[in-house]
C-alpha cells in the first residue's frame, strides 16, 4: 500500500490529485465518468458575491498544444451556490474548495466570510489571478502591495485553510509567493493561465471577444513547472501545482519539483476521467519505484539540487 | 442518458465529395440511445496537432445494427484526419451530448431546413418524425450544384426542395427565398446551418408566427458543460450550447 495522503497544515487530503477551478464545474458534471469522491479535492468554479454573465462569445480559441479562454468568471453568485449547489456537492466524500473572486477587497472579504460559515468547505482558493475580468482578478495578483492587502484582509476573516492562486503574468512569481506566506496563508497554488492572444486572419480580427485570454494546456507546462520549482524552494507553505498536466508523468514532475498536490485542468475537457486516471497512474508509479509514501518524492529535486 | 467515452470501429467511410464524407461507426457494446439533435465529441487521434475534440452531429442511427453515422466536412487538420479514416480504424468519441429537437405540437406542414454541413442532424430528425407519423419536407441550401450532397438519402424520408446560390440546381438564392416557404401554411421549422442562414430563417419564422427550433454550432472545448466557452445569450442569460442546446427554440434566443 502506498500512502497518498498529503497535508495542508492540519487539513489532510486523501490523495494529492484535485480538479482545477473552471475545469470541473462543481463536480456533478463529472460523475458520469468517474466517482469524484476518489479525488483528493474538487476546486469548484470561480465564485463571486453577485451572479455574473461572463464575457461575450467567442470565449475560446484552440492554440498549439493548448487553448485560450476568456470565460470571465461566469457564475450564479454565492446565494445560488449556497442554496442550490452546496447541498448536493457537500455529500461528496472529498474536500470541496471554493475559488473566491471579486472586483474589490470588500468583495473578497464578504465572500470569504460567507464561505467561512459553510461547514463542508474546509478551504478557499483566493483567485487573485483571473486574466479575464476588467476589475479585480489579475490586477490584485500582479501588484505586490495589492496582493498583500487582499490576502491580509481575507486572512483576518477567513478561519479555515487559505490557499492563494497566483498569476504567472509577473516578472518574479517568488516575490508574490513570499507575500502569500508572510500574510499567513496556508498554501499557494500556481499557475493560473498565461495571458495570450489569437488572431483570425480570414476575418482580420482577434478570435476572442475580449481580444486577450488565458492560455492553458500542455503548452504552458514547462513554465508552470519552473515556477512551482522556484516557489517551492522559496517558501515553507505547501505548494499546489498546476498548468498543462495531461497525465500521471506530468503530475509526478510537479511533485518532484516541489508540489504537495496538483490540480488537473484543461485535460478534463478532452478526457473527462483524466483526474482519476492520473491518480491511478501516480499510485502505480510510486509502487513500481518502491516508494511507500508520496511525501518522499515531494520536492525531491529540491533536496537533490542545491 | 449517461455520457461515456467509447472507442468505435469504422464500418464504412462513404466519400461524397473532396471535402465531405459519411462515417458509419459501430461499437462492441450497446450504443447509448440517441435522440435527434444530439451530438458527439470526436477525438482526432490521427492529427497530433489537434488538441480539442471536435463536436459532430449524429447524422443517422441504426439501432438494429448498433451503428450510427456522422457527416464530416473537412475544415481543418482534425476533420481531414477523420475524412481519411478507413473501415476497421477506431475513433474515440464522447457521447451522447446535448439536448434534442422537440416534437411538433401543431398539425400543419413541417419543414426541415439545412445548409451545408448543417444538414447533418436533419436526416436522423426526419426519420424520427416520419416514424412518429409526421409528414416532413426538406429545404436544403448549397452554394452550387457541385456542392449538393445526399439528396437521395433525404428524398427517401421526405420531399426535398433545393436552393443554390447560383441557381445551378433548384431555386436560385438563399433558403429563405424558396417558394415552398411562401406557398403553404407551415406550422414548424427545424433549422441547422451557417449562422446567417439560421438568423434569416428565425426572422422569417418570427414574422409568420412559425414555431422554429435551430441547432447551433458554437465553438466549444468540452461538450458537457464544464468549460463554459460555447455560451449563447438567451432569455435566461448566457447558457452553454452543449448542455442547454445545441437545439434552441428561437423564442429563447436573443438574436
Amino acid at each position: 500500500m502506498v500512502n497518498l495522503k498529503v497535508n495542508i497544515g492540519d487539513l489532510c487530503f486523501k490523495n494529492p490529485v484535485l480538479t482545477a477551478s473552471g475545469t470541473c464545474g462543481y463536480g456533478p458534471e463529472l460523475t458520469d465518468f468517474f466517482d469524484v469522491s476518489r479525488l483528493g479535492g474538487i476546486v469548484v468554479k470561480g465564485t463571486t458575491i453577485e451572479p455574473r454573465e461572463g464575457n461575450a462569445y467567442p470565449r475560446m480559441a484552440e492554440t498549439p498544444a493548448g487553448m485560450l479562454n476568456a470565460v470571465g468568471l461566469q457564475n450564479k453568485g454565492i446565494d445560488y451556490f449556497e442554496k442550490h449547489i452546496y447541498p448536493e456537492i457537500s455529500l461528496f466524500d472529498t474536500h470541496i474548495i471554493v475559488n473566491v473572486n471579486g472586483s474589490t477587497i470588500d468583495d473578497y472579504v464578504s465572500l470569504s466570510e460567507r464561505i467561512n460559515r459553510l461547514d463542508k468547505i474546509p478551504a478557499i482558493e483566493l483567485n487573485i489571478s483571473c486574466p479575464n475580468v476588467k476589475r479585480g482578478g489579475m490586477i490584485f495578483g500582479t501588484n505586490l502591495d495589492s496582493a498583500r492587502d487582499v490576502i491580509r484582509a481575507v486572512r483576518a476573516v477567513y478561519k479555515k485553510k487559505l490557499i492563494v492562486k497566483l498569476s504567472p503574468n509577473v516578472t518574479n512569481i517568488v516575490d508574490f509567493a513570499r507575500v502569500v506566506e508572510e500574510e499567513g496563508a496556508d498554501s499557494v497554488s500556481l499557475i493560473n493561465t498565461l495571458l495570450g492572444m489569437a488572431v483570425d486572419v480570414n476575418k482580420m480580427k482577434p478570435v476572442l471577444s475580449t481580444v486577450t485570454g488565458g492560455l492553458s494546456g500542455p503548452a504552458i507546462k514547462p513554465v508552470a513547472l519552473r515556477m512551482v520549482w522556484q516557489v517551492a524552494k522559496a517558501v515553507k507553505i505547501p505548494v499546489i501545482g498546476m498548468g498543462g498536466i495531461m497525465n500521471a508523468t506530468d503530475a509526478i514532475e510537479f511533485f518532484l519539483a516541489g508540489a504537495s498536490a496538483v490540480q488537473i485542468g484543461t485535460v478534463t475537457f478532452i478526457e473527462p476521467d483524466a483526474p482519476v486516471k492520473i491518480l491511478e497512474g501516480v499510485e502505480k508509479y510510486l509502487s513500481e519505484k518502491g516508494v511507500s509514501d508520496i511525501n518522499e518524492i515531494i520536492g525531491y529535486l529540491i533536496k537533490q539540487i542545491k | 442518458m449517461t455520457k461515456r467515452v467509447d472507442n468505435l470501429k469504422v464500418v464504412s467511410n462513404k466519400i461524397l465529395t473532396e471535402d465531405f464524407c459519411v462515417l458509419k461507426l459501430e461499437s462492441d457494446q450497446k450504443l447509448p440511445e440517441f435522440r435527434p439533435g444530439q451530438f458527439v465529441q470526436v477525438k482526432a487521434d490521427r492529427s497530433p496537432g489537434t488538441f480539442l475534440r471536435r463536436p459532430i452531429s449524429v447524422h443517422d442511427v441504426d439501432i438494429e445494427n448498433n451503428t450510427y453515422s456522422m457527416l464530416i466536412q473537412v475544415l481543418g487538420k482534425g476533420t481531414e484526419s477523420l475524412y481519411k479514416l478507413k473501415p476497421g480504424d477506431y475513433l474515440n468519441v464522447l457521447h451522447p451530448l446535448g439536448n434534442a429537437f422537440s416534437e411538433p405540437v401543431m398539425n400543419g406542414k413541417i419543414v426541415l431546413i439545412g445548409g451545408g454541413t448543417g444538414i447533418a442532424p436533419l436526416l436522423f430528425l426526419g426519420k424520427y418524425l416520419k416514424n412518429k407519423g409526421f409528414e416532413i419536407e426538406y429545404l436544403l441550401g448549397f452554394r452550387n450544384k457541385s456542392r449538393v450532397i445526399l439528396v437521395d438519402e433525404y428524398s427517401s424520408v421526405g420531399k426535398v426542395h433545393l436552393t443554390t446560390e447560383d441557381g445551378s440546381i433548384g431555386e436560385k438564392g438563399f433558403v429563405t427565398h424558396h417558394s415552398v416557404l411562401k406557398s403553404q401554411k407551415i406550422s414548424m421549422i427545424y433549422c441547422c446551418g451557417p449562422d446567417p442562414m439560421m438568423h434569416a430563417v428565425a426572422d422569417l419564422c418570427r414574422k409568420n408566427s412559425i414555431i422554429c427550433e435551430v441547432s447551433l454550432e458554437n465553438l466549444m472545448a468540452c461538450g458537457f458543460g464544464i468549460c463554459l466557452c460555447c455560451i449563447v445569450d438567451t432569455t435566461r442569460g448566457n447558457v452553454c450550447t452543449c448542455t442547454e442546446g445545441p437545439v434552441f427554440n428561437i423564442k429563447e434566443l436573443k438574436w
